[in-house]
C-alpha cells in the first residue's frame, strides 16, 4: 500500500481527480468517490483492467452520476426508432456521439463492450468524431440496457433532441475525390501518350502511333470532359441564367475550346490536340476544389436548440410515481422534476422546491436566478440545487427560447456570396479575353483565315484563368489549417474572405470577455480575523448556493461544527458556531439600508457576526487573459459590447474598451440579433463574438459569427467558426491574417496573370503549340499552387501564427 | 510494332484496376478515419476471454 505513505491529497486511481472531499481506499487503490470504485469493480470483474494499462487513470469522474432509471424512456419504441440506423431480425445498428472520449484507453474499453454486455456483438469507435458505432442482437439486450452499460462506465452518450427529430445525417459526399480519382488517372495516361510530342520524336512515330496515340488520349478524356469537369459547367450556365459572371465561366470557356479543338485535330489529323493540357488542368483545379471543401467536419457548425435538450423528463403521475417522458410528448400541464444540472426542456410553473436557475446559456446572466413558487421558468434554464417540481404551461415547441428559432434568419438559406475576389477578377478576365480574341481575329481573317481560326482559339484556351482559379482556394485553404493549428476552426474556406472584411467587432460580455468559471471576490468593510474567517467558513459549508460556494472557496481554515443552521431562500443564511451567530446575504437580510442604487446592481454578500454587521463581499467578473492586448489591436474597427447581464460593470468595460465603444445591457437574445440587423444596415461588415444560446441569433445574423468555447466538443451555437478560449488572445491576430491573406490572393493573380500574358502573346501571333501548351500550363498551375502555399506560411511565420 | 500497341494495352489495364482499387477504398470508408485503426492494431488480444470476437470483423 505505497499510496497510503504519500502525502495526504492522493489521486483517483481510475478518473486521475485528487480526492480532496472523499478518499476510498479500495483493492489497494485510492479513489476519489464510490462511483470511480464502481467503475473499477465492474471492469475488474470482466478482466478488463488492462483499460488502465494503457494511460494513467483514464476515466472520467462519476461523482455526477445520476439515477439510471431516467433511461427510460429509451424502451419507447418511437424513441428506438429514430436513434436506430439500422435494424433486421437479429440486430440492430446505431451511432452515438460520446464527449467524454478522450485517449485510447477509451477506445479499448469502447471496443471491448462485448465483454461486459454479452448481448452487443461489435462496437467500433472513430476517435476523432468522437463516435462508436454499436451493433447488439436486440432479442439479448435492449437500447436502454447498452445506454445504461455506457453511462455506468462513464461513457454516457449524447443523446439529444436533435437526435430523435428524424433528422438523419447527410451523407459525406465523396464525388470530389470520385472525380479527383478519374482526372487523376486520364492525366496520367494521356500525358504518357503525349510524350513523343514533348520529345519532338518526329514524323515517324507520329505517323505509325500518332492516330492512335489521339484516339487513345481522346477516349481517355471522354470521362474527364463529361464527369470530372461537370462541376465547372454546370456552375457556369447557372451563372449565366442569374446573369452573374463567375469565375466558372471562363474556365469553362477555356476547357471547352481546349477540348473541341482537340477534337477537331484528332479526328481531321491534323495535330495531336492539347488533351494533356485539358486532362492536367481538370485535375489541378480539382486539388483546388478540394482545398477548398476541406472543413473541419468533426466540429459541429449547425446546431440548433434542439442539440441542447434532453430527449427525456422525469414525469410524475397522478399517483406520485415518477416516469421517463421523452420531451416531445411533453404535455401542457404536465408534472415534471427536474434535478440538479438538469435543463428546463418547456416554460413551466414552479410548483414545489427553491429554484435556482442557472440562465447563462441562454440569457448571458452570470449569477443563477432565484425563482419562488408559483413563478414562471422559462425554457433553457438549468437547475442548481435541489431538484424542483413545475407544471409545464407550454409545448417544447411554443417555448419562449424556440421562438427565437422562428425568425426568419434561421429559415432563411445561405447564400452563396457572388462577390467574392476571384468571381470579380473573372469578370474582368472573360471581357480581356473576349476583347483580345476578337482583335486576334479581326487582325488574321484578312491575312490568313485558318491562321485566324487558329490565334482564336488559342486566346480562348491560354486566356482559361485556371491558375487565378486555383489560387484563391489554396491560399484560403492553407489559411484555415494555419487557424485550426492556433485553435480558430472555421466552417469553411470562405469565412477567410469575409474575416478579411471585418470592421466592427461585436461581443458577448458574460462567458465571452469574461471566464464564465471564475469570478473575483473582494471583502470591504471591517478586516476580519482568521478567527472569524473560519467561523463564517463553516457556516457556508452547508450551504449549496453557488455564491457560498465561492467564498467558501476563498476562505481558508477548518471548519467548525455548526448548530441551528438556516437557509432563507433568495436571502441568505445564519447558524451558530461556537456560540457566535453568523448570518450571511443580502442586504435587506442582515437588515442593511442600501442607497445607492449602484451598490444593489453589484452582487453583494454581508457579513454579520452577532448582529453586528462587519462588511461584505462583492463579486467581481474575471476578464479574460490577453483581452487587453486584443482590444488594443482592434482599434481600427468599431467595438460594440452586448449583454444580457445589467450594467454594473459598466465603468471597467468602459475602461476596457474605450469612449467610442457602444455598451448595451440588458440585451434578450432577440434585443441582440436586431442590434446586429441594425449594424448591417449601415453597411457595416460585422463579426460576432458569442458563446451561448442567446447569441444564436446575433451569430447566424452576423456576416461572420464566432462561437468562443472552452473545450470545441462541447456543443456551441451554430457559427461560421468556433474559437477555443485558449487561443482568444490571438483573435485580432487572426482578423489581421486573413486581411493579409487577401494581399497574397492579390499577388498570386499577378503571377497567373503574368504567365496569361506570355501566353497571349504568343497566342495573338499564332505561335501557340502543343508543346507550348505542355510547358507553360502544368508551370503556372503548379507555381500558383506553390506561391500561395509557401506565401502563406511566411507571413504567417512572421504573423506569429 | 504490335508490341508497342500491347504494352499500353496492358499499361492502361493495370492503370485502370488501380483507379478502380482506389474508389472502391474511399467508398468503402477507408479514408473516414485515419486515427483509430492505428491505435486499433496496438491492443492485444487476450487469451484469456473465451468467447472468440471473430464476428466483430466487418
Amino acid at each position: 500500500m505505497d499510496t497510503a505513505l504519500q502525502t495526504n491529497i492522493q489521486t483517483c486511481y481510475h478518473c486521475g481527480d485528487s480526492c480532496v472531499e472523499e478518499l476510498i481506499v479500495a483493492h489497494e487503490k485510492a479513489f476519489c468517490c464510490a462511483g470511480c470504485k464502481n467503475v473499477y469493480e465492474l471492469l475488474e470483474e470482466n478482466n478488463l483492467c488492462t483499460y488502465y494499462s494503457f494511460e494513467q487513470s483514464p476515466g472520467t469522474t462519476a461523482k455526477r452520476a445520476a439515477a439510471l432509471s431516467r433511461f427510460a424512456y429509451l424502451d419507447d419504441a418511437g424513441v428506438e426508432a429514430q436513434l436506430i440506423n439500422f435494424k433486421n431480425d437479429t440486430i440492430c445498428k446505431l451511432t452515438f456521439y460520446i464527449p467524454q472520449m478522450h485517449c485510447s484507453s477509451c477506445i479499448w474499453l469502447l471496443e471491448n463492450l462485448f465483454k461486459l454486455n454479452a448481448g452487443v456483438s461489435e462496437s467500433t469507435v472513430n476517435f476523432l468524431r468522437k463516435e462508436v458505432s454499436i451493433t447488439y442482437f436486440h432479442q439479448k439486450t435492449t437500447l436502454r440496457e447498452v445506454v445504461q452499460l455506457l453511462a455506468q462506465i462513464g461513457y454516457e452518450p449524447a443523446i439529444t433532441l436533435a437526435d430523435t427529430d428524424g433528422k438523419k445525417e447527410k451523407k459525406k459526399s465523396n464525388s470530389l475525390i470520385f472525380k479527383l480519382g478519374v482526372a487523376g488517372f486520364c492525366f496520367g495516361n494521356v500525358m504518357l501518350l503525349a510524350f513523343p510530342d514533348y520529345l519532338a520524336l518526329g514524323e515517324e512515330v507520329q505517323r505509325d502511333y500518332g492516330k492512335f496515340f489521339g484516339y487513345l488520349s481522346l477516349l481517355l478524356s471522354l470521362p474527364v470532359f463529361f464527369y470530372s469537369a461537370q462541376g465547372f459547367f454546370v456552375s457556369a450556365i447557372q451563372g449565366i441564367r442569374q446573369r452573374m459572371v463567375n469565375i466558372d465561366l471562363p474556365i469553362a470557356t477555356g476547357l471547352l475550346a481546349l477540348f473541341c479543338v482537340s477534337v477537331y485535330q484528332i479526328v481531321t489529323g491534323t495535330g495531336p490536340g492539347y488533351l494533356d493540357s485539358f486532362t492536367g488542368l481538370v485535375f489541378f483545379m480539382l486539388i483546388g476544389k478540394y482545398f477548398q471543401q476541406k472543413s473541419y467536419d468533426t466540429l459541429s457548425f449547425d446546431r440548433d436548440y434542439t442539440s441542447y435538450f434532453p430527449v427525456s423528463v422525469t414525469v410524475l403521475k397522478e399517483n406520485g410515481e415518477e416516469e421517463s417522458v421523452a420531451v416531445r410528448n411533453l404535455k401542457v400541464g404536465n408534472r415534471i422534476r427536474i434535478r440538479n444540472q438538469e435543463l428546463i426542456p418547456a416554460d413551466a410553473i414552479l410548483l414545489r422546491g427553491s429554484a435556482m436557475i442557472d440562465y447563462s446559456f441562454v440569457s448571458g446572466e452570470s449569477e443563477p436566478v432565484e425563482k419562488v413558487v408559483g413563478e414562471v421558468i422559462y425554457a433553457g434554464g438549468r437547475q442548481v440545487g435541489e431538484s424542483v417540481e413545475l407544471e409545464v404551461v407550454k409545448e417544447v415547441s411554443q417555448g419562449y427560447l424556440t421562438q427565437l428559432w422562428n425568425d426568419t434568419v434561421f429559415s432563411k438559406n445561405e447564400e452563396q456570396t457572388m462577390e467574392t475576389y476571384a468571381n470579380v477578377a473573372g469578370k474582368w478576365f472573360i471581357i480581356v479575353t473576349l476583347i483580345v480574341a476578337a482583335g486576334a481575329l479581326a487582325y488574321w481573317v484578312p491575312r490568313d483565315i485558318s491562321m485566324a481560326m487558329k490565334a482564336f482559339t488559342s486566346v480562348l484556351i491560354i486566356a482559361c484563368p485556371c491558375a487565378l482559379s486555383l489560387s484563391t482556394p489554396f491560399v484560403h485553404g492553407n489559411t484555415l489549417r494555419i487557424f485550426g493549428k492556433n485553435k480558430f476552426y472555421l466552417k469553411n474556406t470562405a469565412v477567410v474572405e469575409t474575416l478579411a472584411k471585418i470592421d466592427t467587432v461585436v461581443f458577448d460580455k458574460t462567458g465571452t470577455l469574461t471566464e464564465p468559471s471564475a469570478a473575483e471576490l473582494t471583502y470591504s468593510g471591517k478586516a476580519l480575523t482568521r478567527e472569524q474567517e473560519r467561523l463564517i467558513r463553516s457556516v457556508l459549508q452547508h450551504s449549496t448556493h453557488p455564491l457560498s460556494q465561492r467564498i467558501f472557496q476563498h476562505l481558508k481554515g477548518e471548519t467548525l461544527e455548526v448548530q441551528d443552521f438556516k437557509e432563507v431562500a433568495g436571502k441568505g443564511i445564519s447558524g451558530e458556531v461556537e456560540g457566535v451567530l453568523v448570518r450571511l446575504g443580502s442586504a435587506s437580510y442582515i437588515g442593511v439600508n442600501t442607497d445607492k442604487v449602484k451598490d444593489t446592481l453589484k452582487t453583494t454578500v454581508y457579513v454579520s457576526l452577532n448582529g453586528k454587521v462587519l462588511g461584505y463581499y462583492t463579486f467581481f467578473n474575471v476578464y479574460r487573459e490577453g483581452l487587453k492586448e486584443v482590444l488594443q489591436q482592434l482599434k481600427g474597427s468599431k467595438i460594440a459590447v452586448l449583454s444580457g447581464d445589467n450594467d454594473h460593470e459598466e465603468a471597467r468595460l468602459r475602461e476596457l474598451l474605450g469612449k467610442e465603444a457602444e455598451l448595451n445591457f440588458n440585451q434578450s437574445p432577440v434585443q441582440k440579433l436586431e442590434y446586429i440587423q441594425h449594424l448591417k444596415k449601415q453597411h457595416r461588415h460585422v463579426l460576432m463574438v458569442g458563446d451561448g444560446l442567446n447569441d444564436a441569433g446575433a451569430l447566424k445574423q452576423s456576416d461572420a459569427g464566432v462561437a468562443l468555447t472552452n473545450s470545441i466538443t462541447n456543443f456551441s451555437p451554430s457559427c461560421d467558426a468556433i474559437l477555443d478560449a485558449t487561443a482568444f488572445d490571438k483573435l485580432s491576430k487572426f482578423l489581421g491574417f486573413s486581411k493579409k491573406t487577401m494581399n497574397i490572393i492579390l499577388a498570386s493573380f499577378a503571377v497567373s496573370l503574368l504567365y496569361n500574358v506570355v501566353g497571349l502573346t504568343l497566342a495573338v501571333q499564332g505561335l501557340f503549340t502543343p508543346i507550348i501548351s505542355a510547358v507553360l500550363m502544368p508551370i503556372s498551375s503548379i507555381s500558383v499552387i506553390l506561391f500561395a502555399t509557401l506565401s502563406v506560411r511566411f507571413a504567417a511565420k512572421k504573423a506569429g501564427l | 510494332m504490335f508490341i508497342i500497341f500491347l504494352l499500353i494495352g496492358i499499361s492502361v489495364t493495370v492503370a485502370s484496376g488501380f483507379l478502380l482499387a482506389f474508389l472502391w477504398a474511399v467508398k468503402s470508408g477507408q479514408y473516414e478515419d485515419d486515427y483509430t485503426p492505428a491505435v486499433r492494431m496496438l491492443f492485444e488480444n487476450e487469451a484469456t476471454s473465451g468467447n472468440s470476437k471473430d464476428s466483430s470483423r466487418k
